[in-house]
């Protein structure tokens, strides 16, 4: 083992139970691709009604949200969203009213 | 009334074969009666890790089919007082038995036997249902890597659906040496993951291979692997038996530098 390596910030063992962890969340909340696929769809129809959405840029997961409770320990799955708007769609609206 | 204890995994090469060899074993060396069912039809293999390959007459579709009696069908080890194999068909599928069938069966051994251990097929599909149909205790084996955690976490969430109340966690080939350096997963990182309890630890060692180019199951003797084994039989009798401390090897790894 190299002296450098004392000061990395974590081991594979680590690593392996982070990622572990988050597949898991994905596996117990039952989200299939599929319809991780059809809610982004859908998300993307809803708000394109108002603004105008980066379509590349739409990133969207299931993943774990600390428990805010103090009587449980456990994790809680969440919908995590992060949706870049392109362009208010003020003026099109206007123009349509 | 013997038990009847399902040993899976989801993820196939974890070790439930040797597992189910070794645990048997243990608990027959134990003063138990103890049937190990290879429900792993068209792909057996515990009879060779049991070292009874050669006296095979009739198997588990035998019995199931009617061909013969259960009896006729379980091969007595000479080599373990106490301990049976009933062998799986090496020439028909899984869907040459159901798990109506396979409940019967169990049903049936149970009045004779302390223990009858279900070795399980990998994956979830037919062979999966016929394992676990007559079951009332699950141990589910597992090596502390992503994927077969993973897989364990799936076989819990079925069982669960299934209505098994008694699921314990086996986690195999750990290798202390490399927990010690982070480069492995520990025990209680696989247990605080999966959420539920453990029943035993067996560090990977060379004496488990050994073993089973042998053919001859190690739970008793005093390898570290053989005692992990032992405590596992003791915690399956309802026994409290505390965790081996699996850095000793490691100690001397150490030293030499490794």
């Amino acid at each position: 083992m190299k002296f450098s390596d004392l000061f990395r910030k974590k081991g594979s063992g680590d690593v392996a139970k982070d990622r572990l962890k988050l597949v898991l969340v994905s596996d117990r909340s039952a989200c299939s691709p599929e319809i991780m696929e059809k809610i982004k769809n859908d998300i993307i129809e809803v708000l394109s009604k108002y603004v105008e959405i980066d379509k590349e840029g739409l990133d969207i997961k299931i993943t774990q949200m600390e428990a805010e409770n103090e009587g449980s320990d456990k994790a809680s799955p969440a919908l995590y969203a992060n949706i870049p708007i392109k362009n208010m769609k003020g003026k099109k609206q206007e123009s349509k009213a | 009334m013997g038990e009847v204890i399902v040993i899976t995994s989801g993820k196939g090469g974890v070790g439930k074969t040797t597992t189910t060899a070794n645990i048997g074993t243990g608990l027959a060396k134990l003063g138990k009666k103890v049937v190990l069912v290879d429900t792993d039809i068209g792909l057996r293999n515990l009879d060779v890790v049991l070292g009874l390959e050669n006296r095979i007459v009739y198997n588990l579709v035998d019995v199931v089919e009617g061909n013969c009696k259960a009896k006729q069908a379980l091969i007595k080890s000479k080599k373990t007082e106490g301990l049976y194999l009933l062998p799986a068909a090496q020439t028909r599928d899984k869907t040459s038995v159901t798990p109506e069938q396979m409940k019967k069966l169990a049903d049936e051994l149970k009045k004779d036997y302390d223990y009858v251990f279900m070795d399980c097929p990998a994956g979830i599909e037919q062979g999966f249902k016929n394992a676990i149909a007559g079951a009332n205790r699950a141990l589910i084996v597992t090596t502390p890597e992503v994927s077969a955690v993973r897989d364990a976490d799936r076989i819990i969430g079925l069982l669960e659906a299934n209505e098994m109340k008694d699921v314990k966690l086996i986690v195999n080939r750990l290798r202390p040496d490399m927990v010690k350096q982070g480069n492995m997963m520990s025990a209680n990182d696989v247990v605080e993951v999966l959420e539920i309890g453990l029943i035993g630890i067996v560090p990977d060692d060379e004496n488990i291979v050994i073993a089973t180019n042998n053919g001859e199951p190690l739970a008793g003797d005093s390898s570290l692997p053989g005692q992990a084994y032992m405590n596992i039989c003791h915690r399956i009798m309802g026994e409290e038996v505390p965790f081996l401390d699996l850095n000793k090897k490691g100690f001397f790894a150490r030293l030499f530098g490794m």
